[in-house]
């Protein structure tokens, strides 16, 4: 059987000079001064690990524990500083939604344009237009400029145009906690009809209920680190007050 | 050879899924560029209308001797010079305005400098026509090589992009860029033969010029719009010569540093 997503080895660093030097007076003074100091900042250590094809797999670990960074890795975002990441499909990330709409845009213009940022042709965004626009609920305000939505409005827009095709991987970055209880429904009946069509879907949630109920597979990082990885019995190591299903 | 064409071919693949994303930028930005303005896309031509204008009123009496259907011989210059600093302009800050996207899709980063470039022969486009209008007003011959001003403005688009991934390269570790870039534009313009016949000005300066790839492109354009002769081979090599070099230059340099932009934008 061959794996979703193999993960070998990957380390992520950055440079975290105390100042972001991004001019060249500043790096010159810096250089002739001697104090070019590049502190090392090691995001993510020597992970390896693998998804089957058709896992719900969960990401848990404090803020900073680098689950967006591996995220961004997986999605080819972020290119890691060592190691390698084999994908095996198409990979639909939904680090942030709405990425790349532009508020001066009304919705109609920036659901084409989140479109062809993900690389989906014009004539099948026209296909789909109906569609996306009835899963968002948003028909009325579909001529209105982005910058008059709440945040809640531009995430349903994303969300409805991200998850538009069965991508063989979805990738979620703590989006489902944005929208009204109602959208959170529906995005996770969503994801719940795409896994059931052997997508494979990688879920980082704080909400360990959530992450408890949908996923078959976690991974517990701390600070860079793979502390734990395994089923659900992992999920009271994390959280020892967490009341699971089966306690 | 094999193997170079099956990489040739990802690439083409790549980019033909993200080329609708290039229209729908370009189409953007045009948008924004004149939502708010009455006379809309009709500034591309009267802008040139006027900064011909306002060079005519002052230089033509000064070459007047030297220089044959002077508002023509100007519009051809300013087109092509306004034409690649726009282009370049554009293409240096296009990372680092992108970064918003660059942080949480993938998407090829090369389609961003492109992106601005593109725009900016779409803006010289409708900017030709007021070469026309000129043409006309000024009872100039009409040249039937006319009809090939696309291969200089052709030219000048490679060379843009060339130049523009360096720009963008650079402007994304060293803010500053921009500012040094805009020094060299105020040099340049006056290092490339616009409102004065090359000839008027000491040989010891022209020996720079002729390091200017603008210079190219402007001659061969005034040469087809003007002269209305074909210019000779040596000058289309020159031209393509100047243009590939930037571009695989601006490749090369775009390629090994792009993995590297997402840290500092
Ligand atoms: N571009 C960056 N430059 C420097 N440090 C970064 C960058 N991106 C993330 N980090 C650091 O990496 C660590 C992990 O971040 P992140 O993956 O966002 O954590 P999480 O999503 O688990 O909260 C944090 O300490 C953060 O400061
Ligand atoms: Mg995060």
């Amino acid at each position: 059987m061959t794996y979703a997503v193999e993960v070998n080895n990957v380390s992520m660093h950055f440079n975290m000079n105390k100042d972001k030097i991004d001019n060249l007076k500043e790096y010159c003074i810096k250089l002739l001064k001697r104090q070019l100091f590049f502190e090392d900042f090691t995001a993510l250590q020597n992970i390896s690990f693998t998804i089957n094809r058709g896992d719900v797999f969960g990401i848990i670990g404090l803020n900073g524990s680098g689950k967006s960074t591996l995220l961004k890795i997986i999605s080819g975002i972020l290119k890691p500083s060592a190691g390698s990441v084999t994908v095996a499909g198409t990979v639909a990330p939904l680090i942030e939604l709405g990425a790349g709409f532009d508020a001066d845009l009304t919705a109609r213009e920036n659901i084409f344009l989140n479109g062809s940022v993900l690389g989906f042709s014009r004539d099948f965004m026209r296909q789909k237009f109906e569609e996306i626009v009835e899963f968002s609920e948003l028909e009325e305000f579909i001529d209105v400029p982005i910058k008059n939505f709440s945040s809640g409005m531009v995430a349903r827009i994303g969300f409805s145009v991200a998850t538009i095709v069965k991508p063989d991987i979805l990738i979620c970055d703590e989006i489902l906690s944005v929208g009204d209880y109602k959208f959170q429904e529906k995005c996770e009946k969503r994801i719940q009809e795409l896994m059931s069509d052997q997508t494979t879907v990688i879920l980082v949630s704080h909400s360990i209920e959530q992450i408890e109920r949908m996923c078959n597979r976690i991974l517990w990082l701390e600070r860079g680190c793979i502390k734990a990885i395994g089923g659900r019995e992992i999920i009271p190591l994390y959280q020892p007050d967490f009341e699971g299903r089966d306690s | 050879m094999k193997r170079g064409l099956a990489i040739l071919n990802i690439y083409f693949e790549v980019f033909r899924k993200y080329h609708f994303l290039l229209q729908d930028l370009v189409a953007r930005d045009f948008k924004l560029k004149y939502r708010r303005s009455i006379l809309g896309f009709l500034w591309s031509i009267l802008n040139p209308l006027l900064m011909m204008l306002v060079i005519t009123a002052v230089f033509s009496n000064m070459f007047k001797s030297d220089i044959q259907y002077f508002p023509v011989y100007y519009l051809c210059g300013y087109l092509i010079f306004n034409f690649v600093v726009e282009a370049t302009n554009g293409a240096l800050t296009s990372i680092v305005q992108s970064g918003y996207l660059i942080k949480k899709v993938y998407i090829p980063k090369y389609i961003f400098p492109l992106e601005k470039t593109t725009f900016a022969l779409v803006n010289v486009v409708f900017s030709f026509a007021a070469v026309l209008l000129v043409i006309l007003i000024t009872k100039m011959p009409i040249q039937p090589t006319i009809l090939l001003i696309p291969i200089p403005v052709f030219y000048a688009f490679v060379f843009s992009t060339g130049l523009g991934l360096i720009l963008a390269s650079c402007n994304t570790f060293f803010r500053d860029t921009g500012h040094l870039y805009s020094v060299w534009t105020t040099a340049w313009m006056y290092l490339t033969p616009l409102f004065y016949p090359l000839e008027s000005i000491p040989e010891s300066i022209q020996k720079f010029i002729f390091y200017n790839p603008l210079y190219y492109f402007v001659t061969l354009l005034r040469e087809l719009v003007i002269e209305g002769r074909m210019p000779d081979p040596a000058m289309h090599l020159t031209c393509i010569c100047f243009s590939l070099l930037f571009l695989l230059v601006g490749l090369f340099i775009f390629k090994r540093s792009q993995d590297r932009f997402i840290l500092y934008i």
